[in-house]
Parts: structure tokens; sequence; C-alpha cells
């Protein structure tokens, strides 16, 4: 692909490390300005070495204190560390006020962690459809660590499973009853689980409750089968506490531990950090890391081609008389948003049905 | 709608910097910016001009707004100015001032590079407008 001379420079600085060239080309994936494609497509040679770790969990739980003490031990480790933090937009204005950065106050000053701040942008999910992107930017910036700190909307904030290489899940004491453990979403995404806030009341509770659910996963999940194992049964392994691995068997599998932690004092951190490490090491070992950037790339394959095709579908639109005039005949009752669905898309089908002979040429070679 | 999303959204740093407790206003501005669709991102209390520098670089800000009302003006946001040139972004930021800044002291904040300063009692439409109007295109 082609650059202009400036995207050129731009690409050169921020490979040499310059912070104003990294700022400078998020800003330009987030607005989608011209030509952003191309430079995040060269980005991509020079990406790979960072760990992508996401943190999640509802609002309030303390992700950004716990992001900022995760910054500040990797410094001390003497590793460098970009972090992505993804307030929520208003639907309305589309403003949105990131108020994330105020709790990263023990790495001011030092350069080499690089947070920024992103508007979710109105999508949905936790993450922002350009923090793929920006990831990229700072990987190739040469970032060690690479921290995504989500929106923290809810139970169904899932997008970081397809961006981060670990996922933790915040979970504060007082999170509701063991159901809320059963249900699907956000708690099945969790690498490592942080009982953050363990200092107050409720957390040994939440803790237990996190242990029962991860044992109920290991329970019908991995031991195949499942279900003749009853609630008493469990109950029964007392002495069971979900790190141990029974069967031999299941070496292949990752148990996420959960680690209790007070973001604002700084306890339990490095333990958090060893977990991180672990589950990283296991990613590598067992080779579930391969798998999941095929998933990942496959992933960005997708969206880029459902971008294209939607700004096809935004052009066709124009083409029957814009999405307005479209609408308003509905609300006339003269049709209907099926029947405008299929003619806005009939000269669509028929190009494609034409050129279908020809192979896909850039879907499968990038990986 | 994602036309909507992918067009380019102003973004601004509100700033509180040094020894000034006071940020009801910068609140206000934060959320009326907010209203106004900006993206906001606020520095929170008591921030160094280091601090403000490392934010407005790493967010890559269109606008900076400092709100000062400790009257330290003149010995902080030259320190600001300073630190945006040395990493290049001195010349399309636009620094606007808000706060207690008496008359006598405009020239001075204007000639280091404040392109605008809001004293008490100007509208909030005002600034918004002159954000709209003056926020570098880049």
């Amino acid at each position: 692909m082609t650059m202009d001379a400036d995207d050129e420079s731009l690409l050169e600085d921020l490979l040499a490390g310059k912070h104003r060239a990294l700022a400078r080309t998020i800003s330009k994936i987030e607005n989608r300005s011209p030509g952003y494609r191309d430079l995040v497509s060269e980005l991509y040679a020079h990406t790979g070495d960072a760990d992508v770790i996401g943190i999640t969990g509802s609002p309030g739980a303390g992700k950004s204190t716990l992001v900022d003490k995760l910054a500040e031990t990797y410094r001390d480790r003497g590793e460098t560390v970009g972090v992505i933090a993804i307030d929520p937009s208003s639907p309305f204005t589309g403003g949105a006020v990131l108020g994330d950065r105020i709790r990263m106050a023990s790495t001011v000053g030092d350069m080499d962690v690089f947070v920024r701040s992103m508007s979710a942008r109105g999508t949905l999910g936790g993450l922002s459809t350009a923090t793929a992107d920006a990831v990229k930017a700072m990987d190739a910036f040469g970032k060690d660590k690479i921290i995504i700190e989500t929106v923290g909307a809810g139970q169904n904030e899932i997008d970081i499973v397809r961006t981060a290489d670990t996922v933790a899940v915040l979970v504060p004491p007082g999170s509701g009853d063991d159901i809320q453990t059963l249900k699907a979403g956000i708690l099945e995404i969790a690498d490592v689980f942080v009982v953050n806030k363990a200092d107050r009341d409720g957390a040994d509770r939440t803790v237990q409750e996190l242990r029962d659910m991860v044992q109920l996963g290991d329970e019908s999940g991995a031991a195949g089968g499942g279900g003749h194992h009853s609630q008493e049964v469990i109950d029964a392994h007392d002495d069971w506490d979900g790190e141990t691995d029974a069967d031999g068997d299941e070496a292949e599998d990752w148990t996420p531990p959960i680690v209790e932690t007070v973001a604002t004092k700084g306890t339990g951190v490095e333990t958090f950090i060893d977990e991180l490490a672990n589950h990283r090491a296991y990613l590598v070992e067992s080779g579930t890391r391969a798998e999941k950037v095929r998933q990942r790339y496959a992933e960005e394959i997708r969206t880029l081609l459902r971008e294209d095709v939607h700004a096809l579908l935004e052009d066709e639109l124009d083409a029957s008389g814009g999405i307005n005039g479209l609408a308003d005949a509905v609300r006339r009752g003269e049709t209907d948003p099926y029947s405008i669905a299929n003619d806005v898309l009939a000269p669509v089908e028929a190009c494609v049905e034409n050129l279908e002979t020809e192979p896909d040429e850039d879907g499968s070679s990038r990986e | 709608m994602s036309s909507e999303q992918e067009a380019e959204s102003i973004r601004c740093l509100v700033a509180k910097v040094g020894l000034d407790g006071h940020d009801r206003g910068a609140h206000v501005v934060a959320r009326a910016f907010r209203d106004a669709g900006f993206e906001v991102i606020y520095s929170g209390l008591h921030k160094s001009p280091e601090e403000i520098v490392q934010a407005a670089v790493q967010e890559d800000v269109d606008v900076l707004g400092i709100s000062i009302l400790s009257g330290a003006h003149d010995t902080l946001v030259p320190k600001i100015m300073d630190g945006l040139e040395e990493y290049g972004a001195k010349d399309d930021t636009l620094v606007l001032a808000g706060g207690v800044i008496p008359d006598e002291d405009r020239e001075g904040l204007k000639d280091a590079g404040v392109a605008a300063i809001f004293g008490p009692g100007t509208s909030i439409e005002e600034t918004i407008e002159f954000v709209r109007e003056n926020a570098p295109q880049r």
C-alpha cells in the first residue's frame, strides 16, 4: 500500500519513538482520517511484541486505579507501558467526558507510560472500533505492555476478548448473589478474576462464589460429559481450591485464578501481575496464543470488510433517495423496511453475482 | 449513525493547574463541552505544568483549557506553553485560559500563546462558539 509523504514521516517518527507521532497516529485512527488504513497497514510489520492486557468490570469497580498501579509496577520492573482507557460517549451529542486519566496519578511525569483516553464513539461492547488499531500503534511504538481499560458498561462487555491476550475481570464485593455468576457474558471471558476492594465487607463471600463458579465450569466443561456431578459432590470437595488440577490430563486447560487486591493501596498487585504472566506463559506453551491471534486477525478482516460494505451501502442508500426519505415512506405506510432493504441491496447483489467467479485475493494473505 | 461516528470530534483537555482547589467552573465547562459534542478529558486537581503537557501531548487534544483561580497564571501558563513547544505541540493546540485573571495580565498571557481568556461572567455559549470556530484543522 502507498502512503503520502506526511504519513510516511509520521510513521518514521512513531517508529523512532516520538510521543507526538504516536498521539497523532492514534488520532488519525480514531477519526478514520484519509489514509489511516494505509498507515495501520504499515504498522503491522512492526507489531507482535507487546503483551495486551484487558481490564474490565462494572463502573466503579476500580479499573482505572488498578491500571494505574499495574502501570507503576511494570515501570518499576523496567518495562514500558501503554494504556488505552475507554469511557462512554453520549448517545445524543457524541460528546464525552473522559475521566480515567485522573486515576493514573502514580506515573505522571513518566512519558514511558503513554495514557490515551478514548471515547467509545457510540459502539457497544466496551471498546471503540479504533481500539484494536490503536493497540497496533502502541505495539509498533515499542511498548512492552499495553493495558486496555474498557468502558465498564456491564454484563455484555465482551469485545475485549477479541483484542487482548489476557483478560482480567474485576468483581467488587457485593456484586450480587451466586446466580449472577451463572450468567453468560462478562464472567465467562475472564482469564484472571480480580476481587478488588478486598478490604471491604463481603469480599470473602465474593471470592467464594467465584471459586464455586470456576469449579462448576471445570466440572461441566473440562471433565467432559458433565452433568453427573451434583452440587453435593462439588460441595464435598472442600479442599479443592480451584487451582490444583486433580486430573493430569487437563494440563491443557486454564483455570482462572482469583486474585484479591486493594488497588488504592497497591495490595495484591504483585500477585496479580504474576498471574497475568502465568497466563501469558500458558498461552504460549499450550499453543492457545497462536489460535487467539488467528481468530483476532480473522475478526479484524471481517470488521474491515463489514466497514467497506457498509460504506458501499451508504452510497446505495443515497442513490435510492436517502435514508430519511425511505423512512418517511415507511411512516406513511407505503412500504416497509424489509422491502426497502431488498430494493437497496438488489443492485449490489447483482454486481456480486457477476463477480462471483473471480477469486478473493485479499482475504487470507494477511496472516 | 456510523457516518456520525466517523466524523472528527473536537478533543479538549480541561486542566486545573497548581495549588488551586476550585474546580466547580472546570466541571461546568467540561459538562458543557460534552453536551456540545466535544470529547473532554478532565485533568483532575492540583496538576503540575509538566503533567498538563504530558496529558495534552499524549491525548493529542485540539484544545487545552486551563482553569486558574489561584493567581499563579503568570508562572504556570508559560511553563505549559514551553512544554508544548518542546513536543512540537504548541502551534496546533488552541490554548484557552479561564478563571480569575486580571486585565493587566492578559496581554502577557496572549503573548505567551494563549488564544483567548474567558473571565468570570463569560457565557458558556461564547466559549463553545469560540472553540468551534478556532479549533485547529489538522
